[in-house]
């Protein structure tokens, strides 16, 4: 032998008591989706927060309404001096405000989970774990986008309905005698395809900021929240002090909280904040599904995923 | 065919060399151990043919470029890493329903079968398991597995004799069917030296010695001698020499039996006296040696 290469011979004599060959493996008919299941799967495994937050949320509003079924029945005596569209935005408010709250909370889960997500499988070194099995790179990833970008949206859907079907079961309950005003002036049936609506249309809107988080997650060595808000933080301060304008900011701006405005018609801007929306003929998803800002966002995930896809590919346990 | 292909392996970190131009090649079911100092490749070798990091040169496993297909060649392949990866929230039977979900070949009745005979409870975390229960876990969950290609990089690092003991003893008699082939890194050569049927010595990234167990145990001889025959015996040219209890042992390559006889018992040495001799011989006296 001339090179230093190693030549391990296969065993001379075949021994006896050999075992058969083991059969093929059956062909998966679901080969792609299975493993892009047990990973999000496995992802509610670790991450049991994705469902208890808003539970939590929902279970105080809840709470928060049978304190206020006690005290319904004053309120109601007292509502009828007042003028029909005052006393509407006060019964519908708590609603919309059990909704925001579990909104809220499934967000800020999203936010942290993103940030952990590709992170934390190298600082413990369970990447290695993970990618000894027949699981591509890009399925995991997917697999950990759709955390933020599909369950948590449904959960907080489906846990924003029963906590509204529950709050109004209590109000109806504490109202006694006013109980038919009440369900005439609820829109029952309309505020879960609004929440729907609602959390679908903001989920597709904030998808270029998870993105970016779980980018800034499969890169950063350390501290991925600081990597994930001191750069746009920078680029917005370098701009104000090199050029005095804002663009970055308000861009950020729209994209955090704007998702609101083009999805539903609100009214004009000065008091936005005090129109409620309990209507589906408020909702306007021919404005929303027509706004640049929004394929561009998309556009600007899908590539973030990507990235972050092959990161997983490139980088080592920290 | 050949099970792991390498030609010119190379890889650098930044200005380290971790692998410097490895060629290596494995039959279907050999078991292979690669033995090296700390920092010698062993892992860096070990991630090539696993596709964690990209490299220079050819590698094929299983007739695959690990690189860019991982995905497809995990289906054939299993690995146990260096430390514990299991992740430590993971219940044992979550980590059985996972690999059950996604990898084709997972036999999980198997899986059950091998964790019945240890103490581990399939509602524990991870975290709640003994290190050495964490490696009878992954154990079992690769044992389960129907692959080709099995690669154990110091999978019984910081675990008691017992477990060690063990972890080969359920390897050979469970899993090892000489169809599969076995590649293993470890620092413990003396325990693992009746299970492998080839070795090399890996020392600065590159292969300083290769060989089949059987050319090892017909080539290497291991004199000892007393202190006024030592001259004589260093004259057929020993490739290491050391003391012990004031005789001096002396390990030759390609010595003739009868010629080694008249100055004492002559055995095989260990693996780990070879190693410690071609190591201290540096890495280019060593390689005259080899092939």
């Amino acid at each position: 032998m001339n090179s230093p290469s190693i030549a391990v011979s296969a065993p001379s004599s075949d021994p006896n008591g050999d075992p058969p060959a083991p059969p093929a493996p059956p062909p998966q008919a679901s080969a792609a989706t299975r493993p892009l299941y047990w990973s999000v799967r496995r992802e509610l495994w670790e991450n049991r927060s994705v469902y208890i937050a808003p539970l939590a949320v929902a279970a105080f509003a809840l709470l928060a309404s049978v304190i206020g079924a006690l005290c319904m029945p004053a309120r109601m005596r007292v509502m009828p001096g007042l003028d029909p569209a005052a006393r509407h935005a006060a019964l519908v408010r708590p609603y919309g405000m059990a909704q925001a709250a579990i909104v809220f909370a499934a967000a800020l889960v999203g936010i942290f989970y993103s940030l952990d997500a590709l992170h934390g499988e190298r600082r413990d070194r369970s990447v290695l774990f993970w990618k000894s099995l027949p699981v591509s790179d890009l399925t995991a990833v997917l697999a950990k986008a759709s955390i933020p970008l599909v369950v948590l949206p449904l959960l907080a859907v489906a846990i924003g309905a029963a906590t509204q079907l529950g709050m109004m079961l209590l109000a109806l309950l504490g109202s006694g005698a006013g109980a038919p005003a009440l369900w005439a002036e609820l829109p029952v049936f309309q505020m879960p395809l609004l929440l729907l609506y609602g959390i679908v249309t903001l989920a597709l809107w904030h998808a270029p900021l998870y993105g970016w988080l779980l980018l800034v997650s499969a890169w950063a060595r350390r501290t991925p929240v600081l990597w994930a808000v001191l750069p746009p933080l920078a680029v917005c301060v370098v701009e104000k002090l090199a050029l005095n304008t804002t663009y970055f900011a308000a861009l950020l701006g729209r994209r955090l909280l704007g998702s609101h405005r083009l999805a539903f018609d609100v009214g004009p801007l000065s008091d936005s904040r005090y129109v409620i929306v309990d209507r589906l003929a408020q909702a306007t998803p021919a404005r929303f599904l027509a706004a640049p800002g929004l394929w561009l966002g998309l556009a600007v995930a899908a590539a973030c995923l990507a990235a972050a896809a092959r990161l997983r590919r490139l980088r080592e346990p920290i | 065919m050949s099970c792991i292909e390498a030609r010119g392996l190379r890889k650098a970190f930044g200005s380290t060399v971790a692998l410097d131009g490895i060629d290596l090649q494995v039959a279907e079911g050999r078991i292979l151990g690669i033995v090296g100092p700390n920092g010698a490749g062993k892992s860096t070798a070990l991630h090539a043919i696993l596709g964690l990091i990209s490299y220079q040169g050819k590698l094929r496993v299983l007739g695959r470029d690990p690189w860019t297909e991982r995905e497809r060649l995990m289906r054939d392949v299993s690995f146990i890493a260096d430390v514990a990866v299991l992740p430590r929230w993971l219940r044992v039977a979550q980590a059985l329903d996972y690999v059950a979900g996604v990898h084709p070949r997972f036999d999980r009745a198997k899986a059950e079968g091998f964790l019945a005979r240890t103490t581990i409870g399939r509602a524990s975390r991870v975290r709640e398991l003994s290190k050495g229960m964490v490696t009878q876990l992954h154990l079992a969950l690769v044992m389960a597995i129907d692959a080709k290609l099995l690669v154990l990089d110091e999978p019984t690092l910081g675990l008691d004799i017992l477990y060690r003991k063990q972890f080969y003893d359920s390897l050979l008699n469970d899993y090892f069917d000489r169809r599969r082939t076995i590649v293993v890194t470890t620092h413990q050569i003396e325990e693992i030296q009746d299970v492998l049927t080839d070795f090399v010595f890996v020392d600065r990234g590159r292969i300083v010695l290769e060989s089949s167990m059987e050319d090892f145990e017909s080539r290497y001889r291991e004199v000892t001698v007393r202190p006024e025959q030592a001259a004589a015996a260093r004259a057929l040219g020993p490739i290491h020499e050391r003391n012990v209890l004031g005789r001096t042992i002396l390990l030759f390559d390609r010595a003739e039996r009868e010629q080694l006889a008249a100055f004492g018992d002559v055995r095989t040495p260990s693996l780990a006296d070879l190693f410690v001799a071609v190591m201290s011989r540096g890495a280019a006296g060593a390689k005259g040696t080899a092939a």
